[in-house]
């Protein structure tokens, strides 16, 4: 039955973008972090979708395939009170873009209430498939 | 007699699985939105409808490969939906730059517009439906 189907396309779809939007997150509250446990610079991260076969069916879902951390270059900020700081006095801070972060988490957002209502109409069509005859 | 109760339903049931193939299609082209290098696909209602009604038979599930263990790749055909219709791609007017096709406003659009049609299409079932209870009930 194809309508029972949507309901895993559309579900695969929410948690991938729920997992961009744990990217965001990510991204945005580290920000500012200039340090981390593996004693590197915070680099931001970005997830890579990719088209899943849904069940046998032909028509695919999403899913992410990997992580990646961003390429940019850390920025650099001048602070030689910072304990961070090299013999120049600059300190390196995430290499995170604040405003991609926010348009990256809008994006996510709308595409993820895509899907719910998407999931919404589904439920809607098998509910009055249901009633038929009566 | 039961062949002709099935001959009087067969148009709009044929009709509506097919809708509820495109409805799935069109889900998957929503969900993908933001996968590279997506190509959009649907099908071509009015043609697969004529196909399926000149097939003499309903959309039922075309003969796939048997397969003796779990891993094997299924038999489906990627160019057709499960009940058979050719699945084709859609033109784009605005390419995107990572490869993707899909054009969330002609999605949705599509979306919404055969939703409405599987609606009429129970509509149409249902009333037919009432009718023969109405001729057998008298």
């Amino acid at each position: 039955m194809s309508l029972f189907n949507i309901f895993n396309i559309a579900g695969s779809g929410m948690s991938a973008q729920g997992q961009r939007l744990n990217t965001v997150a990510s991204n945005i509250a580290n920000a500012d972090s200039a340090t981390s446990s593996t004693g590197e610079v915070y680099k931001a991260k970005e997830v890579v979708f990719e088209a899943v076969p849904v069940a046998g069916q032909d028509s695919s879902g999403v899913r992410v395939q990997q992580v990646v951390e961003s390429q940019a270059p850390p920025k650099k900020v001048y602070d030689p009170k910072n304990p961070q700081a090299d013999k120049d006095g600059y300190v390196e801070m995430p290499n995170v873009n604040v405003v991609e972060e926010m348009v990256n988490m809008i994006s996510a957002s709308r595409s993820y209430e895509t899907n719910v209502e998407t999931m919404n109409a589904a439920k809607t069509m098998l509910l009055k498939t249901l009633s038929l005859g009566q | 007699m039961v062949g002709k109760l099935d001959e009087a339903l067969r148009f709009q049931q044929t009709a509506l699985s097919l809708l509820a193939q495109r409805q799935q299609q069109l889900a998957s082209n929503i969900a993908n939105a933001d996968t590279p290098n997506y190509k959009a696909r649907d099908i071509d209602f009015n043609s697969a409808l004529k196909n399926a009604m000149s097939r003499g038979k309903s959309t039922a599930a075309p003969s796939t490969l048997a397969t003796t263990d779990a891993a094997h790749i299924g038999g489906n055909n990627p160019n057709t939906t499960a009940g058979g219709a050719p699945l084709l791609y859609r033109t784009t007017r605005q390419g995107n730059v990572d490869g993707n096709t899909v054009d969330m406003d002609v999605e949705r659009n599509q979306f919404v517009d055969n939703s409405v049609r599987y609606e009429a299409g129970l509509t149409l079932i249902g009333a037919q439906i009432k009718n023969l209870l109405a001729a057998v009930q008298g």
